[in-house]
């Protein structure tokens, strides 16, 4: 059955309602980016906080070889220590969850990606607006105090509720126009950028002795990377096998039908991109294209035992520049609109109007 | 059940008459809600407000990313307005429109109701928001004002009263349809028999003017481009005009994302820059265009007049529409109504008393303690004095304010306002203080939506309905048939 052929009013309104504001896309890609950010942050305590559980007997250094590696990850540890003294449970989990003065907190993330929703309340579903709406109602009426006393796990999982619902809700409520292309964007690449500062976490945790690697306390920590990607499980349906630094590496890097793999995320972003520049697939037409299809087309000539040759954490950094460097390439292409110099504009107009009497 | 303890009191009260009997029109409502359980009832109050809160029907109260943010209070019992009440109001307020609208055409042009003595010309000249640059500059299809939002009230004898006209950038129509939505969702029971206007066809008839108002060298067989001119997220009514555009299904846009190049108005997308025709703007004249207002505004849009003055592009409401929503102007209406129409005016203003006639002014002057005193150019409940309720040092101040610059205050009889049953939670049903501010709209012709914004003042014996001065709202319903006595 087909449509019948429609007139030239739905046309033209057709066009108008596809017209998409450089700050709404701008909008879009940042509400997703946030919400998405939250996420991680959400799964990465909630498994740190039951990694603590393991130890059992917890002494003051040990609780700072455990939480420092993941301010390093985040990048906040400077931040951290102009707020707090001691890297101990409470002060850490405080400052990542609901700080303000932490840019990178799960409050400023989850306020972030209202406000940019606040921004475009036109252009999202109701439901995708009232998730992001109810999520931040929610972290707003928490009260740390409460949390530390035993709902923390419950709480991480809420969080990560709301992010999955509003993703839920988005791709069965949202028009696939160019609005998704820039949500799905932005989520890849945080997701992207997330799983490289996971990985990297390994890197900064410091094992007690050299002979310790592949030990019990080793094949631990890499269980809990596993956990805060939610990969445990899958990652034993793929490989029904003990969990393997080397294994580990390959499955969230190279594993692309696993949805938060780095070689997925990277994929993904490539394919909206696409679409967000309507360049056909396989086709570079700008440098910024041509830069990432080329970085892409080489990871799937590396192998990990290429990585570990080289150094994870060094791959790791190449990773995170390329994806920082095109995820600006598609803002200042598609996103940014330059201020307008007001004084500027004001001289020019005045001096048109004075021209036209 | 629910209005067992109910007192009408010495006040016209909508839904019961003196002696206590229901008033016809509201017969089915309130059967519906005498079967209802008082804690049923507070139940449903709360979730309806929970509700709100959750879809973020708020208002900012102040302005940063954690700005506190409040709902309107909204009353589940809806306002009723029987039919035949209705008719009187449409029409009266059709009436008033076409009179403000040749108004304010002919004061930017021929100034012929000037000429003829029927308002005094420096009234008119000295408003505030009379502009000048506009003289003789042909607006698209002669209408000025496209969105109109008149506040009405009801005294002691029920009957309806103009208090006054909102004809710049009038608001509160969002909350109309949420209104409607929430107690659809909360109290289906009570539409049942009632047979009730819908008001969801606000958003399509308001798209409609916009388009009937596109640019008069617009090609016929295009769509115009329409889009809705926000001050941004930061605004008080940010809610109302997200939630406008997103039923119109049009672009919100802030004064960034606007460029004009030869005398058009451009939007910035990711797809280029793209002509706009028509623009609903929320932001007031002031802010419109800092190259020929005010300098120093970030909200607006450099060029945007030179473009409207060409003609490539149209406002709603037009430029310099302020001048007949000065209250000083306000006081002339229904002289308007004589002058343009021959006719009598169907809906009267409230009598009102002008600080710059020498006469009034100095029975204003010595009855500062009965009167309510208006300054010409404020809303939202601010620059008033209410006589009766004020303190000796607010009427003392409001004196020398007169006494300094007469032109800018009006004066009027405080107004018993009518009241209707709202909830609360102390004692259940008290009458409260209640106005009306329907919503008109000017294109091909003029459409009334039936119902409007009810606010009313939740405070008891309180006379002031604003949101920002603790005011709440009701549903309001206007009855598609009329009902037996």
């Amino acid at each position: 059955m087909s449509k019948s052929p429609p007139t030239q009013e739905e046309v033209a309104r057709h066009k108008q309602t596809n017209v998409m504001l450089s700050r709404v896309a701008g909008s879009l890609y940042w509400m997703s980016r946030y919400l998405e950010r939250a996420e991680n942050l959400a799964r990465l305590m909630d498994v740190n906080l039951q990694i603590l559980l393991d130890f059992g007997q917890v002494s003051d250094d040990t609780l700072k070889e455990h939480w420092l590696p993941i301010l390093r990850s985040t990048g906040d540890e400077d931040l951290f220590f102009e707020l707090y003294e001691v890297a101990d449970s409470e002060s850490v989990m405080e400052f990542l969850t609901f700080r303000l003065e932490n840019p990178n907190s799960l409050l400023t993330c989850i306020s972030n990606a209202r406000e940019n929703g606040r921004q475009v309340r036109d252009q999202i579903s109701s439901e995708m607006w009232e998730v992001l709406n109810d999520a931040y109602h929610y972290l707003k009426a928490a009260d740390a105090a409460k949390l530390w006393d035993g709902g923390a796990s419950a709480f991480f999982d809420q969080i990560k509720c709301y992010s999955h619902l509003f993703q839920g809700i988005t791709v069965s409520t949202f028009s696939r126009n160019e609005g998704f292309e820039f949500i799905q964007f932005g989520k890849y690449l945080e997701r992207a950028d997330k799983m490289t500062r996971l990985l990297d976490m390994k890197y900064h945790i410091l094992l007690p002795k050299v002979t310790d690697v592949g030990g019990a306390v080793d094949a631990a920590q890499w269980q809990a990377v596993l956990r805060s990607a939610s990969a445990v499980e899958p990652y034993r349906r793929f490989y029904v096998a003990d969990i393997l630094f080397s294994k580990v590496i390959e499955f969230l890097i190279f594993e692309d039908t696993f949805p938060r793999s780095l070689m997925f995320c990277l994929e993904q972003m490539d394919d909206f991109a696409h679409l967000i520049a309507g360049t056909p697939a396989g086709e570079y037409r700008s440098d910024g294209e041509r830069r990432f299809g080329k970085f892409l087309n080489n990871l799937h000539f590396t192998t990990a035992k290429d990585i570990i040759g080289r150094g994870l954490h060094e791959f790791l950094f190449e990773v995170q520049t390329e994806i920082s460097a095109f995820g600006g390439h598609l803002y200042d292409t598609f996103m940014y609109h330059p201020p307008v110099d007001m004084q500027a504009e004001i001289r020019f107009h005045q001096q048109q109007e004075q021209q036209q009497q | 059940m629910l209005f067992d303890n109910y007192q009408p009191e010495n006040f016209f009260d909508e839904m019961f008459t003196a002696d206590g009997t229901t008033r016809p029109h509201y017969r089915s409502v309130a059967a519906a809600l005498n079967d209802v359980d008082p804690i049923e009832f507070r139940n449903k109050q709360t979730a309806v407000e929970a509700s709100f809160m959750r879809g973020g029907v708020t208002f900012t109260v102040y302005s940063d990313s954690q700005g506190t943010e409040r709902i309107f209070p909204f009353d589940c019992v809806p306002r009723v307005i029987s039919a035949e009440e209705w008719e009187v109001v449409e029409k009266g307020l059709i009436q008033r429109l076409t009179a403000l609208n040749l108004f304010l055409h002919d004061i930017y042009h021929d100034q012929k109701i000037i000429k003829d003595r029927v308002i005094p010309p420096q009234y008119v000249l000295s408003a505030k928001h009379f502009r000048r640059e506009f003289m003789h500059f042909e607006v698209p299809k002669d209408i000025y004002v496209h969105i109109c939002g008149s506040d009405l009230i009801r005294d002691k004898n029920g009957q309806y009263l103009v208090l006054e006209d909102n004809l710049r950038c009038p608001s509160g129509a969002s909350y109309m349809l949420e209104n409607r939505a929430a107690l659809k969702r909360t109290f289906p029971e009570l539409f049942k028999a009632s047979g009730v206007h819908s008001v969801s066809n606000y958003p399509a008839e308001l798209l409609k003017v916009m388009q009937y108002c596109a640019p008069a060298n617009f090609r016929a067989n295009d769509a115009p481009n329409c889009v809705l001119l926000t001050p941004g997220v930061f605004n008080s009514a940010y809610f109302e005009h997200a939630f406008l555009a997103r039923q119109m299904g049009i672009p919100i846009v802030e004064g960034r994302d606007l460029v004009v190049r030869d005398f058009k108005v451009y939007m910035r997308t990711t797809a280029g820059l793209v002509k706009v025709d028509v623009i609903y703007r929320r932001i007031d004249d002031d802010f419109l265009d800092p190259s020929v207002f005010r300098a120093d505004s970030l909200l607006g849009v450099p060029g945007l007049v030179n473009a409207y003055r060409a003609g490539n592009v149209s406002l709603a409401n037009s430029i310099g529409t302020g001048v007949a929503d000065d209250k000083v102007v306000y006081y002339f209406v229904p002289h308007m109504i004589k002058y343009y129409l021959g006719e009598d005016p169907i809906l009267p203003n409230v009598d009102t008393y002008l600080a710059s006639e020498p006469a009034d002014c100095s029975h204003i002057l010595a009855n500062l303690d009965k009167l309510v005193v208006k300054s010409a150019n404020e809303a939202g409940g601010y620059g008033m004095l209410m006589g009766p309720w004020a303190s000796k040092a607010e009427i003392e101040e409001f004196r020398k304010m007169i006494e300094d610059n007469p032109r800018n205050f009006i004066a009027q009889d405080p107004i018993s306002l009518s009241r209707h049953p709202t909830w609360t939670e102390e004692s259940g049903f008290e009458g409260r203080h209640i106005d009306l501010r329907p919503y008109i709209l000017y294109g091909e012709k003029i459409v009334v939506t039936p119902g409007g914004l009810t606010r009313v003042a939740l405070k008891k014996g309180s006379l002031v309905v604003n949101s920002s001065q603790g005011g709440g709202s009701k549903d309001t319903w206007v009855l598609r048939n009329s009902v037996p006595e």
